[in-house]
């Protein structure tokens, strides 16, 4: 009992990163209906801001700053390769993110070099005691940081100008404009916000084990957590971010123990099983919206 | 006055239904259906098409073993390219999944036709007519598995779960080592023997790379041909009608999931058979090569070459191909660039970076990629000296 609840805490501590990410995603989606699959250079190029920004700064400041940092590439993304694609199909722009993707991971991967590097969080693995549970800190971390954030955004979805008009925006965009909602800022914003989100991801992300070039694939799973939550709801990203994270963390602990057939490493992939699993019962994942078709 | 309900539909014999002569002068004028819709429609085409093989036939008498052995490469990949094409730009179904067909393909050709009782998996089936359909089938049938989640779902959710396919097949690879080898050590690849005599060696046809390389050409000709006809058939324009609109489609009679299905099957047959003779010309399988990495640069030859054409698909992969071995050659020309490893900016990132470039450059400014570079100069002769 009491390692399962530790697994469970680390579970949604990496599962709180994924849901960054995931409301990153989500965000994105909602105002363009695009999957940006730009994320994980995002997230790459927010955690080797941190560990460069660190040195000089420490690694609170370094988080914002390199938050803000990535929020202004990706606002540089948006308006050079994604704007020139309104009214395309979402598909043609998905693929321009991969692209994007792609070319900034490589210059990203040219500041990281060979070797991991930390990002010099004052956590590391070090431990601490919840009652009978020893936990480590940096899980406790993401989780309080996140929650933070979650609560910040929806604060201002809910009640800043800005916040409605995003909303408006992603409810009906011709509606929006004839309202007098600039549909471009809006645009604008929800890649700053994504990029935001997916920095502060990568230096939690980094926490502990460091950055390397092959981290970019952490973002990926949260793919699975935006499906299994559903596209275009910003809660069901949060829940999926967490469920996909615990659902890790419990394949790590027991698999080996339970299920040693499906092989080493299998919770690296076991998000996506959970994904075709909820998608086979919900096609629209759990909390999305059934799309009304009209030819 | 007659009774309007006598009136019989009048015979009209000029009212073509077959093929029809052909007016002098007017190579453009078509006069029936089957003119229409012919493989090889005006005489132009046919003549350009005869004179692309004619050179691709003498293309190893003027190269280099190293150089075909990457054109052979290339018509590989060109076939799995043109089975991407079938599923994404015919039927409009986004595939990132394609590695994985193409990874299942490699390895049933690899089991078939290795020795039995080695190090992996082998049945002793080394006869290409053998391990070439089964390659193909073994894909298909993996295609037609994961096609009822496909036709459930529709648009990016289709992407992202095909993205996860890729993920999945990694990993079921990696520990499948019976099979595979195990990631980092691999397995030798198909080994082609046609009727007893062994395609992979120097022999009276020629060197090793000449004979693997009229063999993919062969192989590729033929697939082209096989996918330029279903596009224009029934299966074809059915498919069209899908990814137009799909429940439009729907309404007009076109059953949704039997042609999904069939669109997905027919493009891991192509996807597996490019497997098969990707791994033969380079005699090498490793689990971790079927990644991600690699849908994403079938997606590039498609999107480069252009979205629903056969032979944009293999403009597409030859364009791929060859950017490697000129980025390969850039160290020389531009001393920025090393072609070391280690050094930033090497070739391998600026090779990355051109794949993404590339995709980015060519959705934004010619959404129709190499076919439609070729349109547009084709348009511009046309009409020449006049701009209309």
């Amino acid at each position: 009992m009491k390692g399962l609840l530790e697994t469970v805490i680390r579970g949604l501590g990496n599962g709180s990163v994924y849901a960054l990410l995931a409301l990153g995603f989500v965000i994105i989606y909602k105002a363009t209906r695009v999957i940006s699959f730009a994320q994980p250079a995002l997230m790459l190029a927010g955690g080797v801001a941190v560990s460069h920004l660190a040195e000089v700064t420490g690694f609170y400041a370094a988080v914002p700053l390199a938050g803000l940092l990535v929020a202004g590439v990706a606002l540089g993304v948006e308006r050079a390769a994604i704007r020139p694609m309104v009214g395309r199909p979402a598909f043609v722009v998905a693929i321009i993110t991969l692209g994007v993707d792609v070319v900034v991971r490589v210059v990203v991967n040219a500041f990281i070099g060979r070797d991991v590097r930390q990002v010099g969080d004052p956590w590391g693995f070090a431990r601490v005691e919840l009652g009978p549970l020893v936990v480590q800190q940096r899980w406790l971390a993401m989780l309080a940081v996140t929650a933070a954030l979650v609560a910040v955004l929806f604060a201002f979805f809910r009640h800043t100008r800005h916040g409605l008009a995003m909303r408006a925006a992603a409810h009906d965009q011709e509606a929006a404009l004839a309202q007098g909602i600039s549909v471009g800022a809006v645009f604008a914003l929800s890649w700053a916000i994504a990029g935001f989100l997916a920095a502060v991801a990568g230096a939690f992300a980094g926490t502990g084990q460091g950055i390397e070039q092959s981290s970019w694939v952490i973002a990926l799973k949260a793919l699975p957590a935006i499906i299994v939550g559903g596209l275009d709801s910003l809660g069901g990203a949060v829940a999926g971010g967490l469920v996909v994270g615990v659902v890790e963390s419990l394949f790590q602990s027991y698999q080996g123990e339970y299920a040693p057939w499906l092989g080493q490493n299998f919770a690296v992939v076991s998000p996506y099983v959970v994904m075709l699993v909820v998608l086979l019962v919900r096609p629209y994942g759990l909390f999305g919206t059934r799309e009304v078709e009209r030819v | 006055m007659t009774d309007p309900r006598s009136w019989t539909i009048p015979n009209v014999p000029d009212i073509p239904t077959g093929r029809f002569r052909r007016v002098r002068g007017r190579p453009l004028l078509r006069t029936s259906y089957a003119q229409d819709m012919a493989l090889l429609d005006t005489p132009a085409e046919r003549l350009g098409t005869a004179v692309l093989v004619a050179l691709a036939l003498a293309l190893p008498v003027v190269l280099a073993d190293r150089s075909l052995e990457v054109l052979s490469g290339a018509y590989a990949l060109a076939i799995g390219a043109i089975g991407l094409n079938i599923v994404t730009g015919y039927a409009g179904q986004v595939s990132l999944g394609h590695a994985f067909f193409v990874a299942v393909g490699a390895y049933t050709a690899a089991a078939l036709s290795a020795p039995p009782g080695g190090r992996t998996l082998g049945f002793g089936l080394a006869e290409i007519w053998i391990w070439l359909p089964a390659a193909g089938l073994a894909a298909a049938a993996a295609g037609v598995l994961v096609a009822p989640l496909a036709t459930r779902l529709r648009g990016l959710y289709l992407a992202v779960v095909t993205l996860g396919l890729v993920f999945l097949g990694e990993h079921v690879f990696k520990e499948w080592k019976a099979l595979t080898g195990g990631p980092g050590v691999g397995r030798e690849a198909a080994v082609p023997r046609l009727l007893g005599y062994p395609l992979d060696r120097d022999g009276p046809l020629g060197t090793r790379e000449q004979v693997l390389y009229l063999l993919m050409l062969a192989l590729l000709v033929l697939f082209a041909v096989a996918a330029r006809n279903l596009a224009r058939s029934r299966v074809g324009r059915a498919f069209a009608a899908i990814r137009d609109r799909d429940i439009a489609a729907a309404v007009i009679g076109v059953p949704l999931t039997r042609y999904k299905v069939l669109a997905f099957g027919v493009s891991s047959f192509y996807a597996g058979c490019a497997g098969g003779l990707l791994s033969t010309v380079s005699g090498y399988v490793e689990p971790g090569s079927f990644s991600l990495l690699m849908s994403v640069q079938f997606i590039a030859m498609v999107l480069i070459g252009g979205v629903a054409t056969v032979s944009g698909s293999i403009a597409g992969a030859l364009f791929i191909c060859l950017l490697q071995p000129l980025t390969r050659t850039l160290p020389a020309l531009v001393p920025l660039v090393s072609a070391d490893t280690t050094r930033t900016p090497n070739v391998f990132q600026v090779e990355t970076v051109l794949y993404g470039l590339l995709i980015v450059l060519f959705l934004v400014f010619e959404p129709r990629g190499l076919a439609g570079l070729w349109i547009r100069v084709r348009a511009y002769w046309k009409s020449w000296p006049f701009s209309y």
